[in-house]
């Protein structure tokens, strides 16, 4: 075998939104909406967009970096994102399992998990889980596994 | 590319609560390093120890008119470490930070029409 070892990650992200629920929710579920923050970010180009989002739906996007972080593809690489929908609970619970596309490679393939319930004060604790298989850690991994750890070591490191 | 040696630096000077608390009080305004010093219960050589290091690292500048030495932020070495932290976000961070954006907006996600004032966070 020539490929290189799957690397496995899982990791969390915490948010707290004032927004309520169903709102959070509707960010999700809604293709116009979701669209908005999932990819129109600075920094990169949407080619396609496109989503069902229902148990099974599939959602494809392609988008291009026009200069991303360092360790990102170069500018101008096709990028995808092929995801699946595989529980869906209104306003609680989402599951999709997403694939990472580099050019024509997958680069990685994960288990999503947003998990939404309401904080005290009418807004909405949200929390991510991923669990993922990177398929060259070298490469696209870099855009998710250098995360806030990394940060944390680096402070570390300083402080030592 | 970031270059690795200058985000060392800052980092390393940032690492030092007394650097800190003098980068804190250039927040508010420049300040001359005798009024810098006034709350801290340290040697003036010692404050201006800490002060070479936060000049050397690209945040903190400084410049003498006659006998007094003015201490301002240099915004060179913050941007640094702003930068350095922002590429680290992992993807799914920056996709949740917009969408927090997105609905601290006022008006139901939606579509709909542009709006004519972008409210930016401060």
């Amino acid at each position: 075998m020539s490929e290189k070892p799957v690397v496995h990650s899982t990791f969390t992200i915490e948010r707290s939104y004032a927004a309520p629920p169903a709102k959070v929710f509707a960010a999700f579920a809604d293709p116009a909406v979701k669209r908005r923050w999932l990819l129109e970010g600075k920094g990169s180009d949407i080619q396609s967009y496109s989503a069902d989002f229902r148990v099974a739906g599939f959602e494809k996007s392609c988008f291009t970096f026009s200069g991303g972080p360092a360790g990102a593809p170069p500018a101008g690489t096709p990028m995808g994102n092929d995801t699946v929908y595989l529980d869906i609970v209104l306003n609680e619970r989402i599951v999709f399992a997403y694939c990472m596309l580099v050019g024509e490679r997958r680069m990685s393939a994960s288990l999503a998990t947003v998990e939404l319930s309401a904080s005290g004060s009418g807004g909405t604790r949200l929390l991510f889980t991923e669990q993922a298989g990177f398929f060259d850690p070298s490469d696209g991994a870099k855009l998710r596994e250098a995360g806030w750890r990394e940060l944390l070591n680096k402070v570390e490191k300083a402080l030592a | 590319m970031l270059n690795n040696a200058a985000v060392d630096r800052v980092f390393r000077a940032l690492a030092e609560p007394m650097r800190r608390a003098l980068v804190e009080r250039l927040s508010a305004r420049p300040m001359s390093v005798t009024d810098l010093a006034q709350p801290f219960d340290v040697t003036l050589a010692a404050v201006v120890q800490h002060l070479q290091v936060l000049e050397e690292s690209g945040i903190v500048r400084s410049e003498k008119t006659g006998r007094v030495r003015t201490c301002r932020l240099d915004s060179a070495g913050l941007k640094l470490a702003e930068r350095w932290i922002s590429e680290r976000r992992s993807l799914w961070e920056r996709r949740l930070d917009r969408l927090g954006e997105l609905l601290s907006d006022d008006d139901p996600p939606n579509p709909s029409p542009p709006k004519t004032k972008k409210r930016k966070k401060p």
